[in-house]
């Protein structure tokens, strides 16, 4: 379920198998400018940015948009379902009307509308949230690993392996199932998401650590007479934020998707609270009355993570260009990449 | 009919014109050299013969004609058989040029099954054949390893080995000896020509090392920025070099016979520009920046020539890496002095702990045993007296910081240390702007350059940073780890003269750790020779040179490419007796 | 320097790191569980349990008990087996014993055991299924790199990493079975009494699970190979005259050996959520169902013992697979 993220452990996962200092790897200097230059220049990736930012910009205005429609998420409407029909929506196509744009969902009558939108709000917020607490997990541990004595960095290795080793739906619906009910579950699902699974980006972290300790330049910085601490404030964390945006781009989708996994068997976020998975749970008794009932969340899950992912990926190759250039292959910039390397290569024999 | 026939070859890669109306000949069992610094085409002259250009995307003009095969017009069938059939090539880094994953005899195999309808036993056995010919003992369990348990000189057999298995008209060899020891050269090279006499088929060596080509080859032709400079037989052209670049390369090479001039460095050497606008990356310092009295903000006296007064020693040292029984120690007891004012070169092949020792002398590697005294006492850790110019000019500087930044980290560690004062920070920072801008100018970068970032920086220009920064902490010692190994002949010639200057301006005492023999020689005063943790030979250099003791240090003097075609065929006569004499030292 | 002579050192090695690993598992899983907040014994009985019933759970807790002497009877049942009351009678419960379900007080080992069969055969069959399509779908791309064809695998693996297994194993169902009617609604068949029907009622399940772990494996094997084909040694084949055929097949394919196995391991975790998903969604009896399940009614013992039984495959099979990226990649080894 986590496909991209996974593939960005397995990538990180060989680079510390076979270290090596590949200074070339490290991104240039210009920044941040150069940064956006080269997401710009990737038209699949400002689609996704867009994209992203509209889902963003959604999720922020749920309650405003449900106000424009006049409707809210939580309220029942026993009114607009015929219970002698087992609970479908009134009316034709799911019960689509000007009062309820998206129709309504069956048995209960609650507005479509409000709920998905509000649904946007939870798996956006949660799965961000969650990442927050990964990446700050992750970098914390996997700096310290790197630094610190042998015997540091075998135990901070080793917790490391045992949670990326640990399964994670696995444990979060293991965990979820004894926390008391009255814990604000969306919050309790943040918190399990991000507490399990910051393994991999510790790993990416100390791995990268260790390379960039190796660098001749942090030898020169330490005989300029600095102290650790400003070395590795200087010349390690600026290094580390390429390769921990890039995880922490991937990240967040695969959040999403173990939010609304977790939602989906019912043990994530619970109604009223609404969720795009756990609006799924019930979608295959309804597809035939009500289908927009099943599309439109599976849709707003594809579509959320397919930007996501393309965005991961964007975000990748503007920030280790080099490293993405090999892939780039079959792109309308071959040929002149070619030619790049062809002549770097020349220049540097 | 020539064996390769190149008329006016044309090579782009989008706007860049690597190879630029280049035209020669090669005849029947012939040898070529194609000569020059990075960037001047050789390696892409070298692809085009095999047409490995096609499908890249680059423009490729003018004709090629290799045995018979016009590699522009061919079919993709007809340039198949051409390679590796008539003519192979045996490529610099042994290790990467072959698959990881599979045995070295099955790789052979496979290669002459392309040109040669047999079975896989006989494909298997013809492998065999050919790892016997250059020269692999046990050729039989050894076509069985794979590249990773090979040598770097074995695995270069081996891919000689590759390209002896069709029996080719041609061999191209692109730096085939770069990534090696010097002893190890020395035998890929008398390989080449001992096989070059056997199988008479024809040579083409593309280097960067004019010695390499003086001592395989008959004609050479030099070339720079993609166009041809000079053309002739090696002889002619290395003893008299008739264009101005040609001389100016060949004087920039370092020669292991010269002693070295004490103090007056001769002028073309002292970081002579290069009169070179065209190339953005051209090393030239202007010649009115390199002051011979540059400022000295704490007014120490110049020194000239080294005292007798001992700054830095080694006693004992010795450094293991690994743990229980792998453990490894890369330097095994090493003891040196360093007096104030002098060049202590530190010569060694790759595993001879000369980096390790370098570090240790800087503070960067704790030693396993012994210690490190400056000026008499012992000294854990690192020490702003003692600095370090380091080999790679790309991983020696932070990509993310100017370099006027990098300058000035030890006047700001420095002045943190020193003061802690609150007040006058301000002052502090014009004070660390102009000492840095001093220092840019005092190696020969302009002021403007503080606020550049590394990547705007050819590799000479970084190094000169790299230097810059060292002295940034008014050190006595600096210790230079291969500083100009990555860099082209004429730009390595100076650095060094720029190093030579900072010495006996600043009375610094040097460290010249190099792999590169004639280096070492024109910088030291004294020198050292390690092998496997250990140093076997130090004494003056000329002493060193000139009647070396140790038999390793003879074997590495004999191996050193001459510059002169005639004392290199008697080198390699003298190598075959040594040989024969010494086998245990291979 | 023998390039294999240090693989049963490493297997070693590695072999006490899983023992290591599963014990900490135990550990964690044994506290998380048992040190929750609020009244265990309520908790863990659930929200309708009598008085009486709440008593006789802590008493089989033993929540008398230190934690430490608790978490050894545990073990002690893992290894040599305890005896249980039930109220009534003694049941004794065999080695490795996982303590008795508080819902229906069948033992937890004897539960899953029962359960075991499906989840293997949905697991390993989408695994299969996975490798071939993934490994197959990345090979084709790299190898018609620069095309229409390579552009569109792309789209497509790339639309598979976006899909959410339940998502698209509901409209697989919705489509194959609900509307097209090409198969009936799986219900699972044993293996050995009705292969075929085994395989018929699989194949959903198995396609849900696989599409979408196979998208990350052609991503993988595509890169894996674009990579290796800018490696030197592509480039020392291509100048002897080897053709693209070869080189494709032979050196670059293996070059995405090691990853792609690497992948698999680290996969394996994330594919066993999927499974529990893919049993859930096609109300497959296996694990992944039952633990829902328990999750569902809260029965801490059978919860805790589905987890280290999967726990323990999950981290059986990094184990294996990080062997196997030596013996694939045998510098490894010696580094």
């Amino acid at each position: 379920m986590s496909e991209a993220v996974t593939e960005a452990a397995a990538e990180a996962a060989l680079a510390s198998r076979a270290p090596g200092t590949d200074p070339a790897s490290v991104p240039g200097a210009s920044g941040a400018r150069q940064f956006w230059r080269r997401l710009r220049a990737q038209r699949a990736a400002l689609v996704a940015a867009v994209v992203v930012a509209l889902l963003l910009l959604v999720a922020l205005a749920a309650p405003l948009l449900t106000a424009i429609e006049g409707q809210d998420p939580t309220t029942y409407h026993p009114s607009l379902i015929d219970s002698a029909r087992g609970g479908v929506p009134v009316g034709p196509l799911g019960g689509i009307d000007g009062d309820h744009w998206l129709g309504v969902e069956p048995q209960t009558g609650r507005d479509l509308f409000a709920r998905l939108v509000h649904g946007a709000r939870v798996s956006l917020g949660v799965a961000l949230a969650a990442t927050v607490i990964q990446v700050a997990l992750g970098v914390t541990l996997g700096i310290a690993a790197a630094l610190g004595t042998r015997w540091v960095d075998q135990l901070l290795s080793r917790i490391t392996d045992i949670f990326v080793a640990l399964p994670l739906m696995i444990m979060s619906l293991a965990l979820l199932a004894i926390v008391p009910a009255n814990f604000p579950r969306p919050v309790l699902v943040t918190l399990v998401i991000g507490l399990l699974s910051w393994g991999n980006i510790a790993k990416v972290v100390r791995a990268q650590t260790l390379t960039l300790k190796g660098l001749d330049y942090v030898s020169a910085a330490r005989l300029s007479g600095w102290g650790t601490r400003r070395i590795a404030r200087r010349e390690l964390l600026p290094g580390l934020a390429a390769p921990v945006i890039t995880y922490a781009a991937l990240l967040v989708p695969q959040n999403i998707t173990v939010e609304a996994a977790l939602s989906f068997l019912g043990v994530g976020v619970k109604p009223p609270t609404p969720s795009w998975g756990q609006m799924l749970t019930a979608a295959d008794v309804w597809y035939q009355a009500a289908p927009q009932y099943l599309l439109l969340p599976a849709g707003a899950l594809f579509v959320t993570v397919l930007a996501l992912t393309v965005l991961g990926d964007g975000v990748r190759t503007a920030l280790d260009p080099r490293a993405a250039s090999r892939l780039r292959v079959g792109t309308g910039r071959r040929r002149e990449h070619r030619a790049d390397t062809a002549a770097e290569k020349e220049t540097s024999s | 009919m020539s064996l390769v026939d190149v008329t006016d070859l044309t090579v782009e890669f989008g706007a860049l014109r690597a190879v630029d109306g280049l035209s020669f000949r090669l005849e029947e069992g012939a040898a070529l050299g194609l000569v020059g610094e990075s960037g001047s085409g050789k390696s892409t002259v070298a692809s085009a013969l095999l047409g490995l250009h096609r499908g890249t995307g680059a423009t490729v003009g003018g004709s090629v004609r290799v045995a018979g095969t016009d590699v522009g017009t061919a079919s993709d069938e007809e340039l198949r058989r051409l390679r590796g059939g008539r003519a192979a090539m045996v490529f610099q880094d042994p290790l990467s040029s072959l698959d990881p994953y599979y045995a070295i005899g099955d790789q052979i195999a496979e290669v002459y099954r392309v040109h040669t309808r047999v079975s896989r036993r006989a494909a298997r056995a013809r492998a065999v054949r050919v790892l016997e010919r250059v020269g692999i003992p046990d050729p039989v369990r050894r076509s069985r390893s794979r590249p990773h348990e090979f040598s770097g000189g074995m695995r270069q057999r081996a891919l000689i080995a590759m390209a002896l298995a069709c029996e080719p008209d041609l061999l191209i060899a692109d730096e085939p000896t770069t990534a090696l020891d010097v002893t190890v050269q020395a035998q890929i090279l008398d390989l080449l020509h001992t096989l070059r006499e056997e199988t008479g088929m024809g040579l083409l060596l593309v280097t960067h090392d004019v010695g390499v080509a003086a001592e395989s080859v008959d004609e050479v032709l030099v070339m720079r920025h993609g166009r041809l400079v000079e053309h002739g037989p090696v002889g002619a052209v290395l003893a008299a070099p008739a264009q101005p670049y040609t001389r100016e390369l060949l004087g920039a090479v370092p020669r292991v016979e010269a002693r070295r001039t004490a103090g007056e460095q001769p002028s073309e050497k002292s970081g002579g520009p290069l009169p070179d606008a065209r190339r953005p990356d051209a090393d030239g310092p202007r010649a009115d920046s390199v002051r011979a009295d540059g400022p000295r903000a704490d007014g120490r006296r110049a020194v000239a020539g080294p005292s007798d007064e001992v700054v830095l020693e080694a006693h004992g040292l010795r450094r293991e890496f690994g743990r229980g029984k792998r453990a490894l120690a890369a330097v095994d007891g090493v003891s040196l002095t360093v007096r104030r004012g002098e060049t202590l070169g530190v010569v060694g092949e790759s595993g001879s702990g000369k980096t390790t020792l370098g570090r240790m002398l800087v503070g960067l590697l704790e030693p396993t045993a012994g210690e490190v005294r400056y000026e008499g006492r012992v000294s854990s850790g690192v020490n702003p007296a003692v600095q370090m110019v380091f080999q790679d000019p790309v991983s020696s500087l932070n990509p993310r910081r100017s370099v006027g930044e990098s300058i000035a980290d030890p006047l700001r560690a420095r002045a943190r240390g020193g003061r802690g004062a609150r007040g006058g920070r301000a002052r502090d920072e014009t004070a660390v702007r102009a000492r840095v801008t001093e220092l840019l100018e005092r190696v020969g970068l302009e002021a403007a350059h503080y606020d550049r970032y590394p990547h705007e920086f050819s590799g000479g220009q970084r190094q000169r940073v790299g230097i810059a920064r060292a002295l940034a902490a008014d050190p006595s010692v600096i210790v230079c780890d291969e500083p100009v190994s990555a860099l082209d002949v004429t730009t390595q010639a100076q650095v060094v003269a720029l190093l030579g200057e900072l010495q006996r301006e600043l009375g610094l005492a040097l460290v010249f750790v190099a792999h590169d023999l004639a280096v070492v020689r024109q910088v030291s005063d004294r020198v050292a020779v390690m092998r496997r943790g250990r140093v076997v030979e130090e004494g003056p250099a000329d002493e060193v040179y000139e009647s070396p003791r140790d038999p390793y240090t003879r074997q590495l003097l004999a191996a050193v490419p001459a510059l002169d075609p005639a004392v290199a065929a008697r080198r390699r006569a003298e190598r075959r007796r040594a040989e024969r004499r010494e086998p245990a030292l291979t | 320097m023998s390039g294999f002579g240090g693989l049963p050192g490493f297997v070693l090695r590695r072999g006490i790191g899983t023992v290591l690993t599963l014990f900490a598992i135990s550990v964690i899983v044994y506290v998380v569980f048992y040190v929750t907040p609020g009244d265990v014994a309520q908790i863990t009985c659930g929200p309708r349990c009598s008085p009486a019933q709440v008593h006789q759970v802590a008493e089989q807790l033993r929540l008398d008990e230190p934690l430490h002497v608790r978490y050894w009877h545990f073990i002690e049942g893992l290894v040599v087996g305890q005896d249980y009351s039930t109220g009534t009678s003694v049941e004794h419960c065999r080695a490795p014993c996982l303590g008795l379900s508080y819902q229906s007080d069948q033992q937890v080992t004897g539960l899953i055991l029962a359960k075991l069969p499906v989840s293997l055969s949905l697991v390993f069959g989408a695994m299969v299924l996975w490798l071939i399509l993934g490994i197959g779908t990345g090979v084709l791309s790299a190898w018609r790199r620069g095309r229409l064809t390579e552009r569109l695998l792309t789209a497509l693996t790339l639309a598979g990493t976006a899909t959410p297994v339940f998502v698209i194993g509901l409209i697989l169902m919705i489509v194959v079975c609900g509307e097209l009617q090409l198969l009936p609604f799986p219900q699972y068949v044993n293996l050995t009494d009705d292969p075929e029907q085994w395989a018929w009622n699989l194949l959903l399940p198995w396609l849900s699970l696989a599409l979408i772990e196979a998208a990350s494996f052609a991503r993988l094997t595509r890169s894996s190979m674009l990579e290796t084909l800018a490696e030197d040694h592509i480039r020392t084949f291509r100048a002897y005259g080897v053709g693209e055929r070869s080189i494709i097949g032979r050196h670059a394919l293996r070059g995405a050996f090691a990853p792609v196995i690497a992948l698999n391991a680290n996969n394996f975790g994330s594919a066993v959520g999927g499974a529990v998903l893919t049993e859930t969604l096609f109300g497959l009896p296996g694990i992944g169902q039952e633990l829902v399940h328990a999750v569902n009614v809260v029965d801490l013992p059978v919860v805790v013992g589905m987890v280290l039984v999967i726990g323990f495959f999950v981290v059986l099979a990094n184990a294996v697979a990080d062997v196997l990226y030596a013996v694939a990649d045998r510098r490894v080894v010696l580094s």
